[in-house]
């Protein structure tokens, strides 16, 4: 049995349940056992830009929840991802350490930090995920978007390639869609630039949109809330400031993974997708 | 225009000294950051490159009082290319974590940190929430968690900030 703590953080509970549910009822149909994490809080990433220590140590903390349990960490998020594993690479060290001793925490078990997609790779794998998958989903043509802290910093991560990522690629491909190779596939959706510089974010946003519409793609696969706010949410600024027209849906990778492995709409939460995917579904349907 | 009077020689020392801020004399100003960099390929008027050699020669207040220091997205496409092995990402953040201490905190920043004091997370978990995870078969979740509190208590960041 594959058994994790599930860290949450403040988005994806909160803003986009849909993913999770999916993620929850894939691992259900993979037989993975996700544990909830009581007490736990935000990362800390928002924090890091004003104080990295104090967010570090906010991150730690959620690491000793899980640390307690004896459990590895899954994430959904690809910053919470990004800022637990940094944490847990600094409790290795002496002088963060004692700082986090002194705050009243403890560190009893040794426990990784992963992404939910990354454990699919890794732990399930490719071949018995692709057992597993019961409606194909042929017909479809999907692009990835990896976002950064899916893959970099490597010195934190040590898995996929931070130049041309395929762990993704490979996992859409097993659902029986096509995976769209293209250029810029590690781009930045522009999500940390929203709070400064609302053009500029929704310039980089739209990178992406356009590649995908030139490839003519049913939907993106998204494995991040944030890179989801930046392709969905607004995806029609991109339509006004570029003048184009989009209309792309923007998924969860275990929304599509999902469909699948036989899920209906209801159980990975389609209806919750902003810009609706019925053209996608019926081309399903056919 | 650089005016070399005007530099802090212990600037670079400060930065040096934080969290992510070691490699920062490493620097022999390639440009591979730059040249790598997803915010600079879209908008040339932020330069990763640019804050670091500032940083260098001391020019502290045209670094902590630029607008485009916030602009980097903490994307570490750099770190991945830095010859040198600087942690450029971490580098940057180091410098805006100091700018933070000498009192340039974007008011954003400071919105989130009164979010976190008081909930433990960025949005408030209402009944209204609640009771949707529970119509989709979601689990409950805490509505605050006041450790967070605790931990920002315990830490520099409510008095660089003046809370
Ligand atoms: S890539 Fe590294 S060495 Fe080159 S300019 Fe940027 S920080 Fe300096
Ligand atoms: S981390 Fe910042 S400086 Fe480095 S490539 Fe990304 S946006 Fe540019």
């Amino acid at each position: 049995m594959n058994k994790y703590a599930i860290f949450l953080g403040c988005t994806v509970p909160v803003r986009a349940q849909h993913y999770e549910l999916s993620a929850r009822n894939v691992a259900k149909e993979l037989g993975i056992d996700l544990v909830e994490m009581p007490g736990a809080s935000c990362c800390g990433f928002p924090l890091k830009a004003v104080e990295a220590e104090t967010a570090l140590l906010i991150a730690a903390r959620n690491i000793a929840l899980a640390s307690k349990m004896k459990l590895d960490v899954i994430t959904l998020c690809n910053s919470c991802t990004a800022m637990l594993s940094d944490a847990q690479a600094q409790l290795g060290n002496e002088e963060f350490h004692s700082k986090f001793k002194k705050v009243g925490l403890s560190y009893p078990n040794e426990v990784r930090v992963r992404h939910f997609v990354r454990m699919l790779y890794e732990d399930i794998g490719i071949e018995k995920i692709g057992k597993a998958v019961k409606k194909p989903l042929s017909s479809l043509k999907i692009m990835p978007h990896y976002g950064c802290h899916y893959m970099r910093p490597s010195n934190l991560y040590g898995f996929d390639n931070v130049e041309t990522p395929h762990t993704l690629d490979e996992l859409v491909s097993v659902t029986g869609a096509e995976s769209v190779n293209y250029a810029d596939k590690k781009m930045c959706c522009g999500g940390s630039v929203l709070g400064v510089d609302e053009e500029l974010a929704i310039t980089m946003a739209n990178h992406k949109l356009s590649i995908a519409k030139d490839n003519g793609v049913d939907a993106i696969a998204s494995i991040c809330p944030f890179c989801t706010v930046m392709y969905e949410d607004n995806q029609r600024k991109a339509e006004a400031q570029f003048a184009k027209q989009y209309g792309i849906p923007v998924l969860y990778y275990p929304q599509l993974l999902g469909l699948s492995l036989g899920l209906d709409g209801n159980a990975v939460g389609l209806k919750f997708n902003r810009i609706k995917s019925d053209s996608m579904m019926e081309k399903l349907a056919r | 225009m650089i005016d070399l009077r005007k530099s802090d020689p212990q600037f670079k020392w400060e930065i040096v000294k934080k969290e992510g801020g070691e490699g920062l004399l490493k620097c022999f100003g390639c440009s591979d950051c730059a040249a790598s960099c997803p915010v600079r390929y879209f908008d040339e008027r932020y330069n990763p490159r640019k804050i670091i050699r500032f940083t260098l020669l001391g020019m502290k207040d045209v670094v902590l009082k630029s607008p485009f220091l916030w602009f980097c997205a903490h994307c570490h496409a750099c770190t991945e290319r830095c010859p040198q092995g600087i942690r450029v990402a971490e580098l940057i953040n180091a410098i805006k974590n100091y700018a933070v201490e000498q009192g340039y905190c974007p008011e954003g920043y400071k919105m989130q940190i009164d979010l976190l004091m008081k909930m433990g997370r960025l949005y408030e978990v209402e009944d209204f929430d609640l009771k949707k995870r529970q119509r989709l078969g979601l689990p409950p979740i805490d509505k605050t968690i006041p450790e967070v509190a605790k931990i920002l208590e315990s830490t520099n960041i409510l008095k660089v900030l003046k809370k």
